[in-house]
This record gives structure tokens, C-alpha cells and sequence, in this order.
């Protein structure tokens, strides 16, 4: 969902940032809009976080400037940024129960007692820790932290709101439930949140939009479909979702589509940048994709199938094409028909139209 | 509060090899650390014997004397007698000036070694306890000489012009009150250090995120969240000054006499007393103990 609100919540413009020789962020341009669930999705290293404390103020800028509901920010200390952090390992007040966690901001805002009480009141009614008020942190499991941090961070009512892969710490259970409730938050209050986390999934499950990142600079932004079915470059296909990546060569182009050879075998596929015959690029395309299937049909290539994994919803399958290449493919589990997949059986490979993808870089 | 260390469930299986571990400790403590306060304790109920040492006769005398002036016959009405109190009430006063000195100091010391990188930290803490592989009287009377009406110091203040006349500086209350924070100063450094070291900056950046100035940031969260460490230093700091003979007897003269050195006669050459000084222990063993009850009884209620 793009937002088409004239003033952004947050825009950066060639945001930068060197740590001594190590650039950690290189002209980073883009505009987060008002009610959006944003994502900033990378490897360890790849600049998120260091992007994400640059708008809390945590870290200086080294070139370029943040503006905020049209305010330049970049230059204020983070206690004059109207945006609040969830920390990644939650930073709870430990001295203080979970009241005063939640009252804190407030009471540095210079908020009265009755109404820092009302709030905190609201706030703990919002994500359900009424009995533990009085407990202090350390006798609260993580999930139970991460709602305080959530809170803590949500009372003050932060124009946008910052995540540090808030999730990280919990297992996968709590993570997938704590998804949900995020998603919904976000939904309820309408605060811009701007989430890190190197977690594709939680990436494609909870976002309006997604900045990919890798090595200090942004290499596509989009909704988490554009992302995952319309990949910008090899980095971005390989990182979210699992593919089959393969050099290929572009053959004859035809608009958005492109003719390409790999291994010793063709394909269509689809391609957004100029593409020249001959180019060398790679060739994406999504195991999930691939239907396995006995008669030659259109567009389908024979293969044997190699080693298979049973994965519970679905089995993996390695099929090796006649020209040498090798390409894996996800089928669904069905009561009827795995017996299809055995070891050493010819089959025929088809790729579902529009799926396969040549990525210039 | 996590860093105060609470109380730890061992896995019952090591439990007899435990008991066998942990008996040379109970016994050396017990043996050498317990019986001569005990000792001390009996001592100080005896009579006084004018050779120095005691006879085995059970007397309230060395209390008496401590707190009551009966006059040179000794049968006056019995008045207060204040010259060991003022001297009990000086220590205190003394020791607890040296150890805000040496928290005023102490702390932004510990706090800028625990924040360097760690690879430099174990020098920055070699450097403090550098001058405490030197005997505690030389240093003292190193003091003495530094600070004396014509001293280095002095003589570099009045050299340079600065001032006209020499700081009398020795056989005061400062001079005492320095002596002691120079004593001193690591006991208060370490323990703060350590608890600076275990501190998480985050939860500074999560109290600036929620609007607190860094003013706030360090009274309400770093001092709170550090403050087992500067309680403990404080203790380490104060407990010895309260004691100590050295410092007053070299740098305070005849007139800041403290409690370590009035004990201290008492058990020296031929006109001590071995009784009164027992006693003079045993009263500031007794005030010691009950500002550690209180300050124990307030920890296990903090950490409900």
C-alpha cells in the first residue's frame, strides 16, 4: 500500500554514514509515508540498523539530511525527536516495574500524574499485562518484556515508531503470534512503524513496504509482493524467498520478455531493464513455481528426478535437466500422488508463465 | 537487584562433595577471622592489668570509662564523658568526608575506564592500583611530605606567585580527610567500575529516546541501575577510614586524634589499656555492624 499523503513521514536524502575507512551507509534516498508498516530487510551488516539509529538520533549523520513530517531532524539530540524505539533486547528499565517503565517518557514529557496514570492504564490494557503492573522486569519472560518495551514506547505517542528486530529474542511460536499482534497495532493506531529485522518472513508477513539493503545502500524498494515476484537485481531474489539462481544468456528479447539460455537448455522469461541479446545475467526462478509432470507439454523440459526432502507441507524435489543444469522445486504434499516422485524417474518441468526472471546484475 | 549477588540454587547432587570444598574456608574464617573478635569481646569485660595485659576478673570498668567521668577519685556523680565520643564522632565525621571524596572522584574515574575499549581498560586499572604496591606508610608520610608548610607543594604554589603566604595544610581535618581518600581511593574505583562495566548503554539510549536530558538519564537510570556497586565501594571506602591510624597520626596531629589511633595507644608499650581498647573495638564494631543491618534489611526489601 502506497500512501499518497503530500508530506512523507519520514524522508531521507542522501543519507550517509562512514565509521572511520568503513562506509556503513551510502546515499540512502527514499520516503516513508504517513500510517505506512515499513521494513528495512538486510543481512547482518548491511546498514539497517545503523539507518534506523540515525532517525532516533542515536548515531550522527555523515552526509545528507532527515526530515520528519517536513521537520529536519538529523541535527536533534533523540530526546527532541517526537519517535520512540522498541529495542532489539527490549533495554527495560530494570530498577523500575512495569508502571514505571510505561510512565517514564510520559513523565519526562512533563505529563501530570492523572493523566501519565490514565495512559499507562490504556497502555497496559492495550497489550494485556494487567496483572503483572507492579512486577519489575527481570520477573517477566521475553515475551512478556517485549509488550512492556512495546508499550513503553507506544504511550508517548511517537510520530513514528522504531523497531530493532523487536522479535529476534523470542522463539518461533511467540515470534509468529507477536507478528500478528504488531501488524493489528500498527493498523489500530495508524503510528508510522519502521521495522528492522533480517527475517524475510517477518519481512513479507507484516509490511506495507520493504527497502531491501545489503553493503550500506538500498537495492529495491517495494510492497512485499513487487519483492519477492518482481526482484530488482540477483541480491534481492536470492535473499528473499528461495530460488533457483542460474547464469544464463539473454537470447532474443521481445519487449519484457526475454529468450534465455542456461545450461544447455531455453526459457522465457520476463525482465524489467533494457536487455540486449547476448547479455550475460542470471536466471531466477521460484522452486514453488515448477510443476512436475509426465507428458511434454507446452513450454515444459525434461528432466530426472534427483534426491528428494519431505518437508511436511511439501517435499523438495532436485530435478537435473538434460543440459546438465540443476533445478529444485517445491511440491505440495497431497494424499495421492508422491509416489510420483521417486528417485531416477523421468518427468517433464514446467514453469508457471511469467515466473522464470533474467536478472541483468 | 541482580548485581548484589542473590542467593544462587546449587544442584543438590553436589552437595556432599560441596560440604567438603568449603571446609577449609569455614574453618579458616571461623578459626582466625571470628575467635579473635570474640577474644576482643571477652577482653573487653576484664580488668586491666597496669603492665599492659589484662586479669581475668570480670569488670564493666573499660565501658565505664568510655562513657562516664567519675571523677579523679572516682567518686563524683558520674558525668558523660565526651572526650571518646568527640573522638568516636570526629572518626565518623572524617571518615565520611573521605569517602564522598573519593566518590566525587572515584566514580567519573571508574566510569571513564569502563567505558574505554576493553583492550585499554586493564591498563587504565593497573595505573590506579599502581601507587598501592607502595607501602601504605610511605605513602602517608610521602603525603606529609607534599603537603607540608614548606613542601614541594608550597613551595611551587609561593614560587609561581599564585600565593602569598604557605597553605597550612598539615595537622588538619583536610589533611586527615586527604590522607584517608588517597588511602582508599581503588576500594571506591573497582567496585564501581565493575558495576559501570556491567551497565547496558542501551537503557541510557532507551531513557533518551523517552525524552530524558542526559542529567536525568544519569540520576534516574545509570546511578540507580550502578548503585549496588557504589554502595559497596562506599562501604569498602568508609569501614577502614573509620579505623585507620596511619593518616591521623602522621597528617592530623595530636588534635584530629580518631578512633584507630585512641585503640591503637591502647595496645602500645606500657601505658595501654587493654580493656578500654577492646572496648573502643567492640563499641565501633557494634556501630559498624548496625549501619550494615540496615543497609542489608533495605536491600532484601528492594529486591521483593
Amino acid at each position: 500500500m502506497t500512501n499518497q499523503t503530500p508530506i512523507a513521514a519520514v524522508a531521507l536524502r542522501s543519507v550517509g554514514k562512514d565509521f572511520g575507512d568503513f562506509t556503513a551507509l551510502k546515499d540512502v534516498t527514499f520516503d516513508i509515508g504517513d500510517n505506512e508498516f515499513f521494513t528495512l530487510l538486510g543481512p547482518s551488516g548491511c546498514g539497517k540498523t545503523t539507518l534506523l539509529r540515525m532517525i532516533a538520533g542515536f548515531e550522527a549523520t555523515t552526509a545528507g539530511t532527515i526530515h520528519l513530517f517536513g521537520d529536519e531532524i538529523e541535527t536533534l539530540p533523540p530526546d527532541k525527536r517526537p519517535v520512540n524505539t522498541v529495542f532489539q533486547n527490549y533495554a527495560l528499565f530494570p530498577h523500575m516495574n512495569v508502571a514505571e517503565n510505561i510512565g517514564f517518557g510520559l513523565k519526562m514529557l512533563g505529563w501530570s500524574k492523572a493523566d501519565i496514570d490514565a495512559r499507562v492504564a490504556e497502555m497496559i490494557q492495550m497489550v494485556q499485562l494487567g496483572q503483572f503492573v507492579h512486577r519489575k522486569p527481570s520477573q517477566m519472560s521475553g515475551g512478556q518484556q517485549q509488550r512492556v518495551a512495546l508499550a513503553r514506547a507506544m504511550a508517548p505517542k511517537p510520530k513514528v515508531l522504531l523497531l530493532d528486530e523487536p522479535l529476534s529474542a523470542l522463539d518461533l511460536k511467540l515470534r509468529q503470534e507477536m507478528r500478528a499482534e504488531l501488524k493489528s497495532l500498527q493498523r489500530e493506531t495508524g503510528i508510522t512503524f519502521i521495522f528492522v529485522t533480517h527475517d524475510q518472513e517477518e519481512a513479507l508477513s507484516m509490511s506495507d513496504r520493504i527497502a531491501v539493503m545489503s553493503a550500506g545502500e538500498v537495492q529495491q524498494i517495494g510492497t512485499p509482493e513487487d519483492v519477492y515476484e518482481h526482484p530488482a537485481n540477483r541480491f534481492v531474489a536470492d535473499f528473499i524467498g528461495e530460488t533457483n539462481l542460474l547464469e544464463a544468456e539473454a537470447g532474443t528479447v521481445d519487449g519484457q520478455s526475454v529468450m534465455c539460455q542456461f545450461g544447455g537448455s531455453s526459457i522465457s522469461a520476463t525482465t524489467t531493464g533494457a536487455v540486449a541479446p547476448g547479455q550475460k545475467g542470471w536466471l531466477s526462478i521460484r522452486p514453488e513455481r515448477l510443476t512436475i509432470g509426465t507428458a511434454l507439454g507446452e513450454g515444459s523440459i525434461p528432466a530426472r528426478i534427483g534426491q528428494t526432502v519431505y518437508l511436511g507441507t511439501d517435499t523438495q524435489v532436485m530435478a537435473h535437466l538434460e543440459g546438465g543444469a540443476t533445478l529444485g522445486a517445491r511440491m505440495q504434499n497431497t494424499l495421492a500422488g508422491a509416489d510420483r516422485l521417486t528417485e531416477g524417474a523421468d518427468i517433464h518441468l514446467t514453469v508457471a508463465p511469467g515466473a522464470a526472471r533474467f536478472l541483468v546484475e | 537487584m541482580a548485581a548484589v549477588g542473590g542467593g544462587r540454587t546449587v544442584s543438590s547432587a553436589f552437595a556432599p562433595i560441596r560440604l567438603w570444598l568449603l571446609l577449609p574456608s569455614w574453618l579458616t574464617i571461623g578459626f582466625f577471622l571470628l575467635i579473635p573478635v570474640l577474644l576482643m569481646l571477652v577482653y573487653s569485660f576484664l580488668t586491666k592489668e597496669f603492665r599492659g595485659g589484662v586479669i581475668w576478673e570480670f569488670s564493666l570498668a573499660a565501658y565505664d570509662q568510655f562513657l562516664f567521668d567519675r571523677g579523679l577519685f572516682g567518686d563524683d556523680p558520674p558525668t558523660i564523658q565526651w572526650t571518646y565520643i568527640t573522638i568516636f564522632a570526629r572518626s565518623i565525621i572524617q571518615a565520611t568526608i573521605a569517602t564522598i571524596m573519593c566518590l566525587l572522584i572515584g566514580f567519573p574515574t571508574a566510569w571513564y575506564i569502563a567505558t574505554r575499549p576493553a583492550s585499554s581498560r586493564a591498563v587504565w586499572l593497573f595505573l590506579v592500583t599502581v601507587p598501592y604496591w607502595v607501602n601504605l606508610l610511605i605513602r602517608t608520610v610521602s603525603m606529609k611530605f607534599l603537603i607540608r608548610e614548606n613542601g614541594p607543594m608550597n613551595e611551587a604554589l609561593l614560587g609561581t606567585g599564585i600565593l602569598d603566604a604557605p597553605l597550612q595544610l598539615i595537622n588538619t581535618d583536610f589533611a586527615v580527610q586527604l590522607g584517608l581518600f588517597y588511602s582508599y581511593l581503588p576500594f571506591m574505583v573497582l567496585p564501581i567500575y565493575a558495576a559501570v562495566e556491567r551497565y547496558n548503554f542501551a537503557l541510557s539510549e532507551a531513557a533518551a529516546d523517552l525524552y530524558a536530558s542526559h542529567w536525568t538519564i544519569m540520576r534516574s537510570i545509570v546511578l540507580p541501575v550502578v548503585k549496588p556497586g557504589i554502595i559497596a565501594g562506599c562501604i569498602l571506602v568508609f569501614v577502614p577510614s573509620l579505623g585507620a591510624f596511619l593518616a591521623p597520626d602522621l597528617l592530623g596531629g595530636a588534635k584530629n586524634f580518631m578512633i584507630g589511633s585512641l585503640i591503637e595507644e591502647q595496645f602500645k608499650g606500657q601505658a595501654g589499656n587493654w580493656p578500654f581498647g577492646a572496648a573502643a573495638s567492640m563499641i565501633l564494631l557494634s556501630m559498624v555492624l548496625v549501619v550494615l543491618f540496615f543497609y542489608a534489611r533495605s536491600q532484601a526489601r528492594e529486591q521483593v
